[in-house]
Protein backbone atom coordinates (compact mmCIF):
# COMPACT_ATOMS: atom_id res chain seq x y z
CA UNK A 1 0.00 0.00 0.00
CA UNK A 2 1.06 3.49 -0.66
CA UNK A 3 0.48 6.73 1.04
CA UNK A 4 1.32 9.92 -0.84
CA UNK A 5 1.28 13.38 0.44
CA UNK A 6 0.68 16.83 -1.17
CA UNK A 7 3.55 19.19 -0.09
CA UNK A 8 2.20 22.80 -0.12
CA UNK A 9 4.75 25.17 -1.27
CA UNK A 10 5.07 28.96 -1.81
CA UNK A 11 7.73 30.93 -3.35
CA UNK A 12 9.70 27.43 -3.08
CA UNK A 13 9.30 27.57 0.54
CA UNK A 14 7.95 24.34 2.57
CA UNK A 15 4.73 25.44 4.47
CA UNK A 16 4.50 24.37 7.87
CA UNK A 17 1.44 22.55 8.10
CA UNK A 18 2.98 20.48 4.78
CA UNK A 19 5.32 18.98 7.39
CA UNK A 20 2.37 18.12 9.58
CA UNK A 21 0.68 16.19 6.96
CA UNK A 22 3.84 14.15 6.17
CA UNK A 23 4.14 13.37 9.84
CA UNK A 24 0.99 12.36 10.00
CA UNK A 25 0.37 10.47 7.14
CA UNK A 26 3.99 8.52 8.18
CA UNK A 27 2.15 7.53 11.48
CA UNK A 28 -1.01 6.09 9.41
CA UNK A 29 1.48 4.50 6.87
CA UNK A 30 3.28 2.24 9.65
CA UNK A 31 0.36 1.41 11.23
CA UNK A 32 -1.14 -0.09 7.16
CA UNK A 33 2.53 -1.13 6.66
CA UNK A 34 2.73 1.31 3.50
CA UNK A 35 4.82 3.37 1.88
CA UNK A 36 4.77 7.32 2.53
CA UNK A 37 5.80 9.26 -0.68
CA UNK A 38 5.96 13.07 -0.43
CA UNK A 39 4.73 14.94 -3.50
CA UNK A 40 6.35 18.30 -4.63
CA UNK A 41 4.64 20.55 -7.81
CA UNK A 42 6.29 23.60 -9.10
CA UNK A 43 9.00 25.13 -10.79
CA UNK A 44 12.47 24.77 -9.25
CA UNK A 45 11.27 22.67 -6.62
CA UNK A 46 14.37 20.37 -6.70
CA UNK A 47 16.88 21.42 -4.14
CA UNK A 48 13.59 21.79 -1.37
CA UNK A 49 12.39 18.83 -1.28
CA UNK A 50 15.33 16.42 0.12
CA UNK A 51 14.06 17.60 3.94
CA UNK A 52 10.94 16.06 3.83
CA UNK A 53 12.57 12.64 4.42
CA UNK A 54 13.29 13.85 7.85
CA UNK A 55 9.30 14.94 8.95
CA UNK A 56 8.59 10.67 7.48
CA UNK A 57 8.70 10.39 3.90
CA UNK A 58 10.54 7.23 2.19
CA UNK A 59 10.47 8.97 -1.16
CA UNK A 60 10.04 12.20 -2.68
CA UNK A 61 8.84 12.72 -6.07
CA UNK A 62 8.38 16.36 -8.02
CA UNK A 63 6.58 17.45 -10.30
CA UNK A 64 8.69 19.97 -11.68
CA UNK A 65 7.61 22.20 -14.79
CA UNK A 66 8.40 26.15 -15.69
CA UNK A 67 4.71 26.39 -16.57
CA UNK A 68 3.84 26.12 -12.75
CA UNK A 69 5.89 28.47 -11.43
CA UNK A 70 2.36 30.20 -11.11
CA UNK A 71 -0.18 28.33 -9.02
CA UNK A 72 -2.97 26.84 -10.68
CA UNK A 73 -5.55 24.68 -8.78
CA UNK A 74 -7.14 23.22 -12.17
CA UNK A 75 -3.11 21.89 -12.93
CA UNK A 76 -1.78 21.28 -9.83
CA UNK A 77 -4.87 18.80 -9.30
CA UNK A 78 -3.94 17.19 -12.13
CA UNK A 79 -0.13 16.40 -11.22
CA UNK A 80 -0.96 15.19 -7.81
CA UNK A 81 -4.20 12.78 -9.00
CA UNK A 82 -2.16 11.52 -12.13
CA UNK A 83 1.04 10.71 -9.64
CA UNK A 84 -1.37 9.33 -7.11
CA UNK A 85 -2.54 7.07 -9.80
CA UNK A 86 0.77 5.90 -11.79
CA UNK A 87 1.96 5.31 -8.04
CA UNK A 88 -1.09 3.13 -7.56
CA UNK A 89 -1.38 5.11 -3.81
CA UNK A 90 -4.75 4.21 -2.10
CA UNK A 91 -3.96 7.27 0.68
CA UNK A 92 -4.07 10.69 -0.26
CA UNK A 93 -3.41 13.48 2.21
CA UNK A 94 -2.82 17.24 2.27
CA UNK A 95 -3.24 20.08 4.37
CA UNK A 96 -6.36 21.43 4.87
CA UNK A 97 -4.51 25.23 4.39
CA UNK A 98 -6.64 27.42 1.64
CA UNK A 99 -4.37 25.49 -1.52
CA UNK A 100 -5.29 21.98 0.03
CA UNK A 101 -8.65 22.66 0.35
CA UNK A 102 -8.96 23.98 -3.15
CA UNK A 103 -7.29 21.02 -4.46
CA UNK A 104 -8.49 18.23 -2.52
CA UNK A 105 -11.64 18.05 -3.82
CA UNK A 106 -10.27 18.00 -7.76
CA UNK A 107 -8.24 15.53 -6.75
CA UNK A 108 -10.92 13.26 -5.58
CA UNK A 109 -13.33 13.69 -8.34
CA UNK A 110 -9.97 12.55 -10.47
CA UNK A 111 -9.42 9.48 -8.27
CA UNK A 112 -13.40 8.82 -7.60
CA UNK A 113 -12.41 9.28 -4.19
CA UNK A 114 -14.09 10.05 -0.98
CA UNK A 115 -12.72 13.36 0.50
CA UNK A 116 -12.80 13.29 4.17
CA UNK A 117 -11.87 17.29 4.59
CA UNK A 118 -10.22 19.07 7.42
CA UNK A 119 -9.12 16.16 10.33
CA UNK A 120 -7.99 17.00 13.66
CA UNK A 121 -7.02 13.56 13.93
CA UNK A 122 -6.49 9.92 12.85
CA UNK A 123 -6.48 6.47 13.66
CA UNK A 124 -6.36 2.89 11.98
CA UNK A 125 -8.71 0.10 12.93
CA UNK A 126 -8.63 -2.94 11.23
CA UNK A 127 -6.59 -1.85 8.04
CA UNK A 128 -8.80 1.16 8.02
CA UNK A 129 -8.10 4.99 8.29
CA UNK A 130 -10.95 6.93 10.91
CA UNK A 131 -10.62 10.33 10.45
CA UNK A 132 -12.20 12.62 13.28
CA UNK A 133 -13.53 16.14 11.74
CA UNK A 134 -14.56 19.13 13.52
CA UNK A 135 -18.37 19.98 12.26
CA UNK A 136 -20.64 22.88 13.04
CA UNK A 137 -17.08 24.86 13.75
CA UNK A 138 -15.85 22.53 16.50
CA UNK A 139 -19.25 22.72 18.51
CA UNK A 140 -19.68 18.56 17.28
CA UNK A 141 -16.87 15.76 16.40
CA UNK A 142 -17.31 13.28 13.83
CA UNK A 143 -15.68 10.08 13.55
CA UNK A 144 -15.93 9.28 9.27
CA UNK A 145 -14.66 6.40 7.62
CA UNK A 146 -13.78 6.84 3.30
CA UNK A 147 -15.22 3.78 1.16
CA UNK A 148 -14.00 4.22 -1.71
CA UNK A 149 -11.16 2.91 -3.09
CA UNK A 150 -9.06 5.28 -3.01
CA UNK A 151 -9.16 7.67 0.08
CA UNK A 152 -8.41 11.67 0.29
CA UNK A 153 -7.92 13.45 3.85
CA UNK A 154 -7.25 16.91 4.55
CA UNK A 155 -4.93 17.79 7.84
CA UNK A 156 -5.79 21.23 9.79
CA UNK A 157 -2.79 23.00 10.13
CA UNK A 158 -1.30 23.62 13.48
CA UNK A 159 -2.63 20.26 15.37
CA UNK A 160 -0.72 17.45 14.24
CA UNK A 161 3.22 17.45 15.66
CA UNK A 162 5.67 17.85 12.57
CA UNK A 163 8.48 16.10 14.51
CA UNK A 164 11.34 15.49 13.00
CA UNK A 165 12.45 11.48 13.22
CA UNK A 166 14.79 10.55 10.49
CA UNK A 167 16.83 11.52 7.89
CA UNK A 168 17.15 13.19 3.95
CA UNK A 169 16.11 11.08 1.18
CA UNK A 170 17.01 12.09 -2.74
CA UNK A 171 14.25 13.44 -4.67
CA UNK A 172 13.12 11.81 -7.67
CA UNK A 173 11.08 13.75 -10.98
CA UNK A 174 7.85 12.39 -11.69
CA UNK A 175 6.28 12.97 -15.07
CA UNK A 176 3.22 15.09 -15.90
CA UNK A 177 2.60 16.28 -19.60
CA UNK A 178 0.38 19.62 -19.43
CA UNK A 179 -1.87 21.07 -22.02
CA UNK A 180 -3.21 24.83 -21.61
CA UNK A 181 -6.59 23.72 -20.83
CA UNK A 182 -5.19 22.47 -17.83
CA UNK A 183 -4.73 25.97 -16.79
CA UNK A 184 -8.05 27.38 -16.10
CA UNK A 185 -7.74 29.50 -13.18
CA UNK A 186 -3.94 30.65 -12.85
CA UNK A 187 -2.63 32.91 -9.49
CA UNK A 188 -1.04 35.92 -11.26
CA UNK A 189 -0.45 37.57 -8.23
CA UNK A 190 0.45 36.74 -4.34
CA UNK A 191 0.16 39.71 -1.89
CA UNK A 192 1.01 38.46 1.42
CA UNK A 193 1.09 41.00 4.60
CA UNK A 194 4.85 40.59 6.18
CA UNK A 195 5.84 39.94 9.71
CA UNK A 196 2.31 39.23 10.96
CA UNK A 197 1.19 35.49 11.13
CA UNK A 198 -2.34 34.75 10.08
CA UNK A 199 -4.49 33.44 12.88
CA UNK A 200 -4.85 29.76 11.61
CA UNK A 201 -1.13 29.27 11.00
CA UNK A 202 -0.17 31.32 14.35
CA UNK A 203 1.25 29.83 17.50
CA UNK A 204 -0.15 32.21 19.60
CA UNK A 205 -3.36 34.36 18.77
CA UNK A 206 -4.23 37.91 20.60
CA UNK A 207 -7.73 38.57 19.85
CA UNK A 208 -10.43 41.46 20.28
CA UNK A 209 -13.76 42.16 20.96
CA UNK A 210 -16.12 44.71 21.75
CA UNK A 211 -14.64 45.85 25.10
CA UNK A 212 -11.92 47.06 23.21
CA UNK A 213 -14.65 50.06 22.63
CA UNK A 214 -13.43 51.73 19.20
CA UNK A 215 -11.20 50.57 16.35
CA UNK A 216 -8.21 52.64 17.48
CA UNK A 217 -7.97 50.89 20.41
CA UNK A 218 -7.14 47.77 18.43
CA UNK A 219 -3.00 49.29 18.60
CA UNK A 220 -3.14 47.87 22.47
CA UNK A 221 -3.98 44.49 21.00
CA UNK A 222 -1.54 44.78 18.42
CA UNK A 223 1.36 45.86 20.00
CA UNK A 224 0.83 42.59 22.87
CA UNK A 225 0.61 40.75 19.61
CA UNK A 226 3.64 42.07 17.95
CA UNK A 227 5.44 41.12 21.43
CA UNK A 228 4.47 37.63 21.73
CA UNK A 229 5.09 37.21 17.46
CA UNK A 230 1.32 36.43 17.23
CA UNK A 231 -1.51 36.69 14.70
CA UNK A 232 -4.64 39.25 15.44
CA UNK A 233 -7.41 38.30 15.80
CA UNK A 234 -11.40 39.91 16.35
CA UNK A 235 -15.02 38.78 17.20
CA UNK A 236 -17.66 38.67 14.60
CA UNK A 237 -19.01 41.89 16.18
CA UNK A 238 -16.38 44.45 15.91
CA UNK A 239 -15.31 42.97 12.19
CA UNK A 240 -19.40 43.86 11.86
CA UNK A 241 -18.72 47.16 13.29
CA UNK A 242 -15.96 47.36 10.55
CA UNK A 243 -13.50 48.03 13.09
CA UNK A 244 -11.21 44.87 11.53
CA UNK A 245 -10.74 43.19 8.55
CA UNK A 246 -12.98 40.18 8.28
CA UNK A 247 -10.00 38.07 7.62
CA UNK A 248 -9.16 38.44 10.88
CA UNK A 249 -12.33 37.31 12.25
CA UNK A 250 -12.46 34.02 14.69
CA UNK A 251 -15.83 32.17 14.86
CA UNK A 252 -18.64 30.45 12.87
CA UNK A 253 -18.60 32.67 10.33
CA UNK A 254 -14.60 33.28 10.15
CA UNK A 255 -11.85 31.10 11.20
CA UNK A 256 -11.05 28.35 13.37
CA UNK A 257 -8.09 28.83 14.83
CA UNK A 258 -5.76 25.96 17.33
CA UNK A 259 -3.06 28.17 18.58
CA UNK A 260 -1.19 27.10 21.30
CA UNK A 261 -1.99 30.15 23.07
CA UNK A 262 -5.40 32.26 22.68
CA UNK A 263 -5.74 35.73 24.64
CA UNK A 264 -8.97 37.18 23.95
CA UNK A 265 -9.17 40.65 25.11
CA UNK A 266 -12.75 42.58 25.61
CA UNK A 267 -14.30 39.49 24.21
CA UNK A 268 -17.33 37.44 26.41
CA UNK A 269 -17.62 34.68 24.25
CA UNK A 270 -20.59 34.25 22.07
CA UNK A 271 -21.59 30.72 21.30
CA UNK A 272 -20.02 31.51 17.41
CA UNK A 273 -16.95 32.60 18.84
CA UNK A 274 -16.49 29.87 21.21
CA UNK A 275 -16.73 27.89 18.56
CA UNK A 276 -13.96 28.79 16.26
CA UNK A 277 -11.27 28.54 19.29
CA UNK A 278 -12.15 26.35 21.73
CA UNK A 279 -9.55 24.04 20.06
CA UNK A 280 -6.69 26.34 20.91
CA UNK A 281 -4.45 24.78 23.84
CA UNK A 282 -4.17 27.09 26.08
CA UNK A 283 -6.70 30.03 26.70
CA UNK A 284 -6.33 33.27 28.36
CA UNK A 285 -9.14 35.69 28.97
CA UNK A 286 -8.97 39.17 30.14
CA UNK A 287 -12.87 40.42 30.51
CA UNK A 288 -14.39 43.10 33.15
CA UNK A 289 -17.27 40.83 33.03
CA UNK A 290 -17.07 38.02 36.12
CA UNK A 291 -20.49 36.21 34.26
CA UNK A 292 -18.53 36.31 30.66
CA UNK A 293 -19.02 32.68 28.79
CA UNK A 294 -15.34 33.08 27.86
CA UNK A 295 -14.19 32.29 31.79
CA UNK A 296 -15.47 29.35 31.25
CA UNK A 297 -13.56 28.12 28.42
CA UNK A 298 -10.35 29.99 29.58
CA UNK A 299 -7.50 28.20 30.92
CA UNK A 300 -6.34 31.19 32.94
CA UNK A 301 -8.47 34.45 33.95
CA UNK A 302 -8.25 37.83 34.64
CA UNK A 303 -11.16 39.60 35.59
CA UNK A 304 -10.90 43.30 34.86
CA UNK A 305 -10.44 46.33 32.87
CA UNK A 306 -8.35 45.46 29.07
CA UNK A 307 -7.19 49.34 28.94
CA UNK A 308 -5.75 48.65 32.57
CA UNK A 309 -4.21 45.11 32.25
CA UNK A 310 -3.39 44.87 28.01
CA UNK A 311 -0.74 47.33 28.16
CA UNK A 312 0.89 46.21 31.56
CA UNK A 313 0.69 42.27 30.34
CA UNK A 314 2.31 44.12 27.15
CA UNK A 315 5.09 45.78 29.10
CA UNK A 316 5.90 43.24 31.43
CA UNK A 317 6.25 40.41 28.56
CA UNK A 318 8.42 42.89 26.66
CA UNK A 319 11.18 43.03 29.64
CA UNK A 320 10.83 39.70 29.79
CA UNK A 321 11.26 38.99 26.04
CA UNK A 322 14.25 40.93 25.59
CA UNK A 323 12.01 43.30 23.08
CA UNK B 1 -25.84 35.90 -18.52
CA UNK B 2 -26.98 33.19 -17.49
CA UNK B 3 -26.16 32.75 -13.53
CA UNK B 4 -27.01 29.71 -11.32
CA UNK B 5 -26.27 29.93 -6.88
CA UNK B 6 -26.38 27.01 -5.21
CA UNK B 7 -27.42 27.21 -1.57
CA UNK B 8 -28.04 25.39 1.14
CA UNK B 9 -30.79 24.81 4.42
CA UNK B 10 -28.54 24.65 7.89
CA UNK B 11 -28.72 25.26 11.33
CA UNK B 12 -28.54 28.76 12.85
CA UNK B 13 -25.29 30.01 13.73
CA UNK B 14 -26.98 30.83 17.13
CA UNK B 15 -27.30 26.74 17.80
CA UNK B 16 -26.40 24.76 21.29
CA UNK B 17 -25.07 22.08 19.16
CA UNK B 18 -27.03 18.18 21.07
CA UNK B 19 -26.14 14.83 19.61
CA UNK B 20 -29.16 12.96 18.60
CA UNK B 21 -30.20 9.56 19.98
CA UNK B 22 -28.64 8.08 16.85
CA UNK B 23 -25.36 9.62 17.86
CA UNK B 24 -24.18 10.31 14.06
CA UNK B 25 -26.13 13.60 14.15
CA UNK B 26 -27.68 16.68 15.70
CA UNK B 27 -30.59 16.58 17.25
CA UNK B 28 -33.13 18.82 15.41
CA UNK B 29 -35.49 19.54 18.11
CA UNK B 30 -36.40 23.05 18.68
CA UNK B 31 -32.97 24.25 15.89
CA UNK B 32 -33.87 26.86 13.65
CA UNK B 33 -32.98 26.86 9.95
CA UNK B 34 -31.47 29.43 7.61
CA UNK B 35 -29.79 30.06 4.33
CA UNK B 36 -25.87 29.37 5.03
CA UNK B 37 -24.83 32.52 5.74
CA UNK B 38 -21.97 32.53 2.95
CA UNK B 39 -24.82 31.67 0.58
CA UNK B 40 -26.30 35.21 1.01
CA UNK B 41 -23.39 36.43 0.33
CA UNK B 42 -23.37 34.18 -3.59
CA UNK B 43 -27.24 34.84 -4.15
CA UNK B 44 -26.09 39.28 -3.54
CA UNK B 45 -23.24 38.24 -6.17
CA UNK B 46 -25.28 36.83 -8.28
CA UNK B 47 -28.33 39.60 -8.57
CA UNK B 48 -25.24 42.27 -8.99
CA UNK B 49 -23.28 40.42 -11.88
CA UNK B 50 -27.50 40.27 -13.58
CA UNK B 51 -28.30 44.16 -12.81
CA UNK B 52 -24.55 44.54 -14.88
CA UNK B 53 -24.59 42.00 -17.23
CA UNK B 54 -28.25 41.19 -17.63
CA UNK B 55 -29.50 37.78 -18.26
CA UNK B 56 -30.95 35.56 -15.42
CA UNK B 57 -30.50 34.12 -11.37
CA UNK B 58 -31.73 30.73 -10.87
CA UNK B 59 -30.95 29.44 -7.05
CA UNK B 60 -30.71 25.85 -7.26
CA UNK B 61 -31.41 24.07 -3.59
CA UNK B 62 -30.40 19.67 -3.03
CA UNK B 63 -32.26 18.83 -0.03
CA UNK B 64 -35.95 17.82 1.81
CA UNK B 65 -38.84 19.94 1.49
CA UNK B 66 -37.81 22.68 3.71
CA UNK B 67 -35.18 23.61 1.72
CA UNK B 68 -37.61 25.85 -0.01
CA UNK B 69 -37.90 28.27 2.89
CA UNK B 70 -33.94 28.96 1.34
CA UNK B 71 -34.97 28.75 -2.11
CA UNK B 72 -38.02 31.51 -1.20
CA UNK B 73 -35.64 34.00 0.74
CA UNK B 74 -33.11 33.65 -2.31
CA UNK B 75 -36.19 34.54 -4.36
CA UNK B 76 -37.36 37.15 -1.92
CA UNK B 77 -33.72 38.92 -2.05
CA UNK B 78 -34.59 39.08 -6.35
CA UNK B 79 -33.59 35.76 -7.63
CA UNK B 80 -35.70 34.80 -11.31
CA UNK B 81 -35.89 30.78 -10.68
CA UNK B 82 -35.85 28.45 -8.13
CA UNK B 83 -34.65 24.39 -8.47
CA UNK B 84 -35.14 22.44 -5.68
CA UNK B 85 -33.46 19.47 -6.63
CA UNK B 86 -34.88 16.81 -3.97
CA UNK B 87 -33.70 14.13 -1.92
CA UNK B 88 -34.62 13.14 1.82
CA UNK B 89 -31.57 11.40 2.78
CA UNK B 90 -28.57 12.53 4.51
CA UNK B 91 -25.93 13.14 1.68
CA UNK B 92 -22.15 13.54 2.25
CA UNK B 93 -20.67 16.25 -0.11
CA UNK B 94 -19.76 14.37 -2.86
CA UNK B 95 -23.20 13.20 -3.18
CA UNK B 96 -24.72 16.62 -2.95
CA UNK B 97 -22.11 17.06 -5.81
CA UNK B 98 -23.25 14.68 -8.24
CA UNK B 99 -27.20 16.00 -7.59
CA UNK B 100 -26.38 19.61 -7.90
CA UNK B 101 -23.58 18.76 -11.47
CA UNK B 102 -26.68 16.95 -12.62
CA UNK B 103 -29.27 19.96 -12.01
CA UNK B 104 -26.66 22.54 -13.28
CA UNK B 105 -25.85 20.35 -16.55
CA UNK B 106 -28.40 21.50 -18.75
CA UNK B 107 -28.67 25.12 -17.63
CA UNK B 108 -25.34 25.88 -19.02
CA UNK B 109 -24.93 28.74 -16.77
CA UNK B 110 -21.74 31.34 -17.36
CA UNK B 111 -21.21 31.25 -13.48
CA UNK B 112 -22.23 29.32 -11.01
CA UNK B 113 -21.99 30.49 -7.01
CA UNK B 114 -21.23 28.62 -4.03
CA UNK B 115 -20.97 30.02 -0.37
CA UNK B 116 -17.12 29.36 0.83
CA UNK B 117 -18.75 26.26 2.85
CA UNK B 118 -21.60 25.32 4.47
CA UNK B 119 -21.77 26.00 8.44
CA UNK B 120 -22.97 22.80 9.13
CA UNK B 121 -20.68 19.76 8.34
CA UNK B 122 -17.52 22.62 7.15
CA UNK B 123 -17.03 20.58 4.75
CA UNK B 124 -15.70 23.17 1.95
CA UNK B 125 -15.98 20.45 -0.77
CA UNK B 126 -19.11 20.89 -2.98
CA UNK B 127 -18.46 23.71 -5.16
CA UNK B 128 -15.04 22.28 -6.20
CA UNK B 129 -16.49 18.96 -6.50
CA UNK B 130 -18.93 20.09 -8.89
CA UNK B 131 -16.42 22.45 -10.68
CA UNK B 132 -14.42 19.90 -11.76
CA UNK B 133 -17.28 17.04 -11.87
CA UNK B 134 -18.78 19.76 -14.61
CA UNK B 135 -14.78 20.45 -16.01
CA UNK B 136 -15.04 24.06 -15.48
CA UNK B 137 -12.20 26.01 -13.13
CA UNK B 138 -12.90 27.52 -9.74
CA UNK B 139 -11.80 30.26 -7.44
CA UNK B 140 -12.72 29.25 -3.31
CA UNK B 141 -12.74 31.54 -0.55
CA UNK B 142 -13.35 34.88 -3.06
CA UNK B 143 -13.50 38.36 -1.87
CA UNK B 144 -13.36 40.11 -5.19
CA UNK B 145 -15.45 39.18 -8.72
CA UNK B 146 -14.20 40.61 -12.16
CA UNK B 147 -15.64 39.56 -15.36
CA UNK B 148 -15.10 40.89 -18.22
CA UNK B 149 -14.47 39.57 -22.00
CA UNK B 150 -15.16 35.64 -20.89
CA UNK B 151 -12.89 35.69 -18.14
CA UNK B 152 -12.86 36.63 -14.71
CA UNK B 153 -10.38 38.48 -12.65
CA UNK B 154 -10.67 37.47 -8.25
CA UNK B 155 -8.89 38.48 -5.56
CA UNK B 156 -8.97 34.61 -3.21
CA UNK B 157 -7.93 35.13 0.28
CA UNK B 158 -5.17 32.88 1.88
CA UNK B 159 -3.22 32.65 4.92
CA UNK B 160 -1.85 35.68 6.35
CA UNK B 161 -2.47 37.77 2.37
CA UNK B 162 -4.71 37.89 -1.11
CA UNK B 163 -3.79 36.27 -3.96
CA UNK B 164 -5.36 36.93 -7.25
CA UNK B 165 -6.90 34.53 -9.57
CA UNK B 166 -7.33 34.55 -13.35
CA UNK B 167 -9.85 32.29 -14.48
CA UNK B 168 -11.78 31.69 -17.67
CA UNK B 169 -15.55 31.33 -17.66
CA UNK B 170 -17.69 29.33 -17.69
CA UNK B 171 -16.47 28.84 -13.94
CA UNK B 172 -17.70 28.29 -10.17
CA UNK B 173 -16.86 30.61 -7.94
CA UNK B 174 -17.31 30.59 -3.76
CA UNK B 175 -18.26 33.27 -1.89
CA UNK B 176 -16.18 34.48 1.20
CA UNK B 177 -17.35 37.05 3.73
CA UNK B 178 -16.27 40.63 2.29
CA UNK B 179 -17.45 39.95 -1.01
CA UNK B 180 -20.21 41.82 -0.45
CA UNK B 181 -22.95 43.19 2.43
CA UNK B 182 -26.04 40.59 1.19
CA UNK B 183 -29.12 42.76 0.82
CA UNK B 184 -32.34 41.91 2.79
CA UNK B 185 -35.35 40.93 1.07
CA UNK B 186 -37.77 43.67 0.44
CA UNK B 187 -41.73 42.87 1.69
CA UNK B 188 -42.08 43.86 -2.38
CA UNK B 189 -39.76 41.14 -2.73
CA UNK B 190 -41.09 38.72 -0.70
CA UNK B 191 -44.71 39.50 -1.85
CA UNK B 192 -43.21 38.26 -5.00
CA UNK B 193 -41.34 35.66 -4.07
CA UNK B 194 -44.72 33.52 -2.73
CA UNK B 195 -45.97 33.64 -6.22
CA UNK B 196 -42.93 32.37 -8.09
CA UNK B 197 -43.02 28.62 -8.63
CA UNK B 198 -40.38 26.20 -7.47
CA UNK B 199 -39.41 23.74 -9.63
CA UNK B 200 -38.89 20.02 -8.51
CA UNK B 201 -36.27 17.55 -9.93
CA UNK B 202 -35.24 14.39 -8.31
CA UNK B 203 -31.85 14.16 -7.31
CA UNK B 204 -29.55 11.92 -9.53
CA UNK B 205 -28.33 8.89 -7.21
CA UNK B 206 -24.83 9.04 -5.94
CA UNK B 207 -23.34 6.10 -3.26
CA UNK B 208 -22.12 7.47 -0.47
CA UNK B 209 -18.26 7.86 0.14
CA UNK B 210 -17.79 8.91 3.39
CA UNK B 211 -20.00 7.45 6.18
CA UNK B 212 -20.20 8.83 9.74
CA UNK B 213 -19.89 6.67 12.09
CA UNK B 214 -20.05 8.64 14.75
CA UNK B 215 -20.40 12.23 16.61
CA UNK B 216 -19.38 13.34 19.36
CA UNK B 217 -18.89 16.26 21.59
CA UNK B 218 -15.37 17.79 21.58
CA UNK B 219 -13.91 17.43 25.15
CA UNK B 220 -14.83 19.52 27.82
CA UNK B 221 -12.89 21.60 28.95
CA UNK B 222 -11.91 21.89 32.68
CA UNK B 223 -13.36 24.88 35.13
CA UNK B 224 -10.29 27.32 34.67
CA UNK B 225 -8.39 29.89 37.26
CA UNK B 226 -9.31 33.46 37.94
CA UNK B 227 -5.40 34.79 38.44
CA UNK B 228 -6.48 38.40 39.93
CA UNK B 229 -8.64 41.39 39.27
CA UNK B 230 -6.74 43.77 38.15
CA UNK B 231 -2.75 44.46 36.98
CA UNK B 232 -1.11 43.10 39.85
CA UNK B 233 -2.42 39.89 38.58
CA UNK B 234 -0.28 40.17 35.18
CA UNK B 235 3.14 38.68 36.67
CA UNK B 236 1.12 35.70 38.31
CA UNK B 237 -0.25 35.50 34.79
CA UNK B 238 3.12 35.48 32.74
CA UNK B 239 4.35 33.15 35.39
CA UNK B 240 1.49 30.22 34.68
CA UNK B 241 2.15 30.87 31.02
CA UNK B 242 5.30 30.52 31.41
CA UNK B 243 5.83 27.70 34.07
CA UNK B 244 2.55 25.60 33.85
CA UNK B 245 1.63 25.97 29.92
CA UNK B 246 5.06 26.31 28.85
CA UNK B 247 3.52 28.32 26.05
CA UNK B 248 5.85 31.46 26.51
Amino acid sequence: MKALVFIEQRNNVIKKSSYETVRAARDVADALDAECIALLVGSGVESIGGTLGRYGASRVLIVDDPALAAHSGTAYAKAIASVAAAEGAELVFLPASQMGKDLAPRVAVKLKAGLASDCIALRVEHGTVIGTRPVYAGKALLDVRVNSAVKVFTLRPNVFPATIAEANVGVQNATVTFSPEDFGAVVTKVEVVVGRPDVTEADIVVSGGRGMKAAEHFSLIESLAEVLGAGVGASRAVVDAGWRPHDEQVGQTGKTVSPSLYVACGISGAVQHLAGMSSSKYIVAINKDKDAPIFQMADYGIVGDVFEIVPELTAQLKQMLGK
Amino acid sequence: MKIAVCVNHVPDTETKVKIAADGQSIDRTGVNFMMAPYDEIAVEEALRMRDKFKGDVTVISLGNEKHKETLRKALAMGADKAILVRDDSERDSYGVAVGLAAALKPLAPEVILFGKQSIDYDDAQVGTLVAEMLGMPSVSVAVNIEIQDGKAVCVREIEGGHEIVEIKLPAVFMAQKGLNDPRYPSLKGIMAAKNKPIEEQVAAPADRLVETLAMSKPPAKAAGRIVGTDKTAVPELIRLLHEEAKVI
